[in-house]
């Protein structure tokens, strides 16, 4: 028998580490001299206090289940990938190389070209450390951390070398040309009479992140290959009996991992920025683990985890704005939320399902 | 060409200060590793350490009191990571990273709220500052050394005038071999790490043995993070711990596990970080003009490159990683 109803592990256990990651943020904010109280007000106003705010939490979000889904595929593997802020950027490149030098006739295909050109990309980046983890035993972990500073400095060549226009200072790509202009809510939205603010940067994108979570719900639940993947995540040793090749299975599932965390471009590239600037992704990978943790893996827990976060991102730039507090206020909140809710799970857990055990032993 | 250019003594001594950090965050991850408690979080850790230091020592122009200080915060994720990894038997490695994050967040909150100069401390001096330690007859001014012959300049440069904390990190590793290979406590570490039911069996505690050695991995990381802040540089400035902790890591696993050879490693990876400061020196060594990006990179590619070839078989402690279940 379940020690407790599956509401409680879905919904209650999530709220209750939640709940302790405000505490403690609330406690941080009280010894620096801010007031908690006022702080979640700034921030709720500035994240869904009106459709401008909506607009930034939901493009936030939309980098969040992109980073997300590319963590949970690999956690389905029980492969910790913690490469996806490197595969990301890579994933930037791929979305410029596909914007600037392929002429496209009209958005939806420039939107599909850089959707393959930067899953590609983030996947190639997520590629290498998966073969060394497969063939040479390279700690998975350690390798994709690397590949995150070897990607900056890639990055930084890239635009300062090569594909700055020339007579600029700026490490960065010319500007997309207006067919490879996406969309946004205020247009989608239009066409349904619904009106949304205008220079709010959520956008098409959003439904494509809502699309991947689809397609990661039908690969890992629905699929031989997703059978196996999870077979493998359980235990290898089962899989590898059972005649799954480990290899094949670190190598899809990071080259899946890869893609959705390259993917996350055709958003804060493509569909915001509209070039490619240094440091693109702004630790959005690293929040992926924070939302694939809270999302317990799974496409609708990442969805609502991603939005969560959004924002918490959101609400935190207002923050720094309104109240000087820094942003990197997100980061602790973001470190507390994947304690809570990745390595102390027992803590939280165990008082809960002993609650329920209770409950259910006065009814019999 | 001029390859014995890459060997310069300036280069060397630069080596042996940028080693020591990685050192101590190694045989940190050491002691972790052995008692079977993977470390993510050496990263942290030293960051934290690091912060603390300066802040301290600066608030107090006691660069001791700041090296208590910057221990104490190192301790304190130590005791989060086995609170979370020992008592509850979480996830070790999302352990580590969540401590990771914490640390890059809270210094530049704390700093912002304490310096208000944009999350760095103001830089330190004199008493707040580890200096180095000139030993008698060592040249410090760079025109006498230019004159000197090489025993002169290897003692000049290289045994010479390092700041304390080197001399402590360079001890550190005889006395982690003798802990570990010549005290019961160390043996009974190995043994954790190994096979944790067979220490229990024998009616020793599990728990009190792996929280003795992340203590320890914790008063490591505190000293290296201190070393960065108030002897390496004059400041805590975002980020400096700059993968440090996962490169120790990858030096741990290329040592095997082993304290001597981990200094050898930890010396490796050090030369190439004093290497990737000299752009000069390398391009007089091979001719060819080098790319900073590619310097910048080059610690974390030859990481990559030295995990992936050059380990030959690296065996972790049996029990690394896995939480102890006593048997009921």
């Amino acid at each position: 028998m379940e020690k407790m109803p599956k509401w409680a592990d879905v919904i209650l256990i999530p709220a209750i580490s939640i709940l302790l990651a405000a505490i403690i943020s609330g406690l941080v904010l009280l010894a620096t001299g801010k007031d908690p109280l006022n702080a979640l007000a700034i921030m709720f106003d500035g994240a869904v206090g009106s459709s401008r705010a909506w607009g930034y939490t939901l493009y936030y979000a939309t980098n969040f289940i992109f980073t997300g889904l590319a963590v949970a595929v690999a956690f389905h593997a029980r492969m910790f990938n913690i490469g996806g802020e490197g595969q990301a950027l890579l994933g930037g490149v791929g979305v410029a190389v596909a914007c600037l030098y392929i002429p496209w006739p009209h958005w939806t295909l420039a939107l599909l070209g850089a959707i393959v050109l930067s899953g590609i990309f983030g996947a190639f980046w997520a590629a290498i450390p998966a073969f060394l983890q497969a063939k040479r035993g390279s700690h998975i972990v350690i390798t994709t951390i690397m590949f995150n500073f070897i990607a900056y400095s890639l990055i930084n060549h890239l635009l300062v070398n090569v594909m700055k226009p020339a007579g600029v200072m700026e490490p960065a790509t010319a500007s997309f040309p207006e067919a490879a202009h996406l969309p946004n809510f205020h247009d989608i939205l239009g066409l349904v009479g619904i009106d949304f603010a205008m220079d709010a940067p959520a956008n098409i994108a959003f439904f494509v992140a809502l699309l991947a979570c689809w397609f990661l719900w039908a690969l890992i639940w629905r699929t031989r290959i997703g059978y196996q993947i999870r077979q493998f995540g359980e235990s290898e040793s089962a899989a590898r009996y059972a005649g799954v090749s480990p290899t094949k299975i670190i190598m899809i599932s990071m080259i899946l991992s890869g893609m959705f965390a390259g993917m996350m471009s055709i958003n804060n590239v493509m569909g915001e920025a509209e070039r490619l600037v240094l440091n693109s992704a702004e630790g959005a990978g690293f929040i992926g683990i924070a939302v694939a943790l809270m999302g317990r893996n799974h496409p609708v827990g990442i969805v609502l985890a991603a939005i969560l976060f959004g924002f918490l991102y959101q609400g935190g730039t207002q923050l720094s704005i309104q109240a000087q507090i820094p942003k990197e206020m997100v980061v602790v909140i973001q470190s507390l939320v994947i304690l809570f809710t990745g390595a102390l799970d027992h803590m939280v857990r165990s008082p809960v399902e002993r609650i329920f055990l209770a409950l259910r032993r006065k009814e019999a | 060409m001029d390859f014995l250019l890459l060997l310069d003594t300036s280069v060397l001594g630069t080596t042996i200060r940028m080693a020591t950090p990685l050192l101590l965050a190694c045989l940190a991850g050491l002691f972790s590793e052995r008692a079977g408690i993977f470390d993510i979080g050496l990263e942290g850790k030293m960051l934290l350490s690091a912060f603390l230091a300066a802040a301290v020592a600066y608030t107090s122009g006691n660069v001791w009191i700041g090296l208590l200080a910057g221990i104490a915060g190192s301790l304190m994720l130590s005791g989060i990571h086995g609170l979370a990894s020992i008592t509850f038997r979480g996830n070790q490695l999302i352990s580590g990273v969540a401590i990771n994050f914490f640390a890059s967040g809270i210094t530049v909150v704390a700093a912002q709220s304490w310096f208000g100069q944009g999350g760095r401390t103001p830089q330190i001096s004199g008493a707040a500052r580890f200096d180095p330690i000139i030993w008698p007859g060592a040249l410090t001014r760079i025109r006498d050394l230019l004159q000197a012959n090489l025993s002169t300049k290897i003692y000049s440069q290289i045994i010479s005038g390092h700041a304390i904390i080197v001399y402590i990190a360079l001890l550190a590793v005889p006395l982690a071999w003798w802990i570990l290979y010549r005290t019961r406590f160390g043996l009974r570490l190995r043994a954790v790490g190994e096979n944790p039911a067979a220490v229990d069996t024998a009616g020793i505690s599990v728990i009190r043995l792996r929280f003795g050695a992340i203590m320890i991995a914790g008063v490591l990381c505190g000293i290296a993070g201190a070393y960065m802040s108030t002897a390496l540089q004059a400041g805590f400035v975002r980020e400096m711990s700059a993968g440090r902790g996962y490169i120790a890591l990858a030096a741990l696993i290329f040592a095997k596990w082993r304290p001597w050879q981990a200094l050898g490693a930890t010396l490796l990876f050090g030369y190439l970080q004093a290497l990737a400061l000299r752009p000069d020196i390398i391009e007089k060594a091979i001719g060819v003009k080098v790319q900073v990006q590619l310097l910048d990179a080059l610690p974390y590619i030859l990481t990559v490159v030295i995990l992936a070839g050059f380990v030959g078989k690296a065996i972790p402690p049996r029990a690394g990683g896995e939480p102890y279940v006593k048997e009921r």
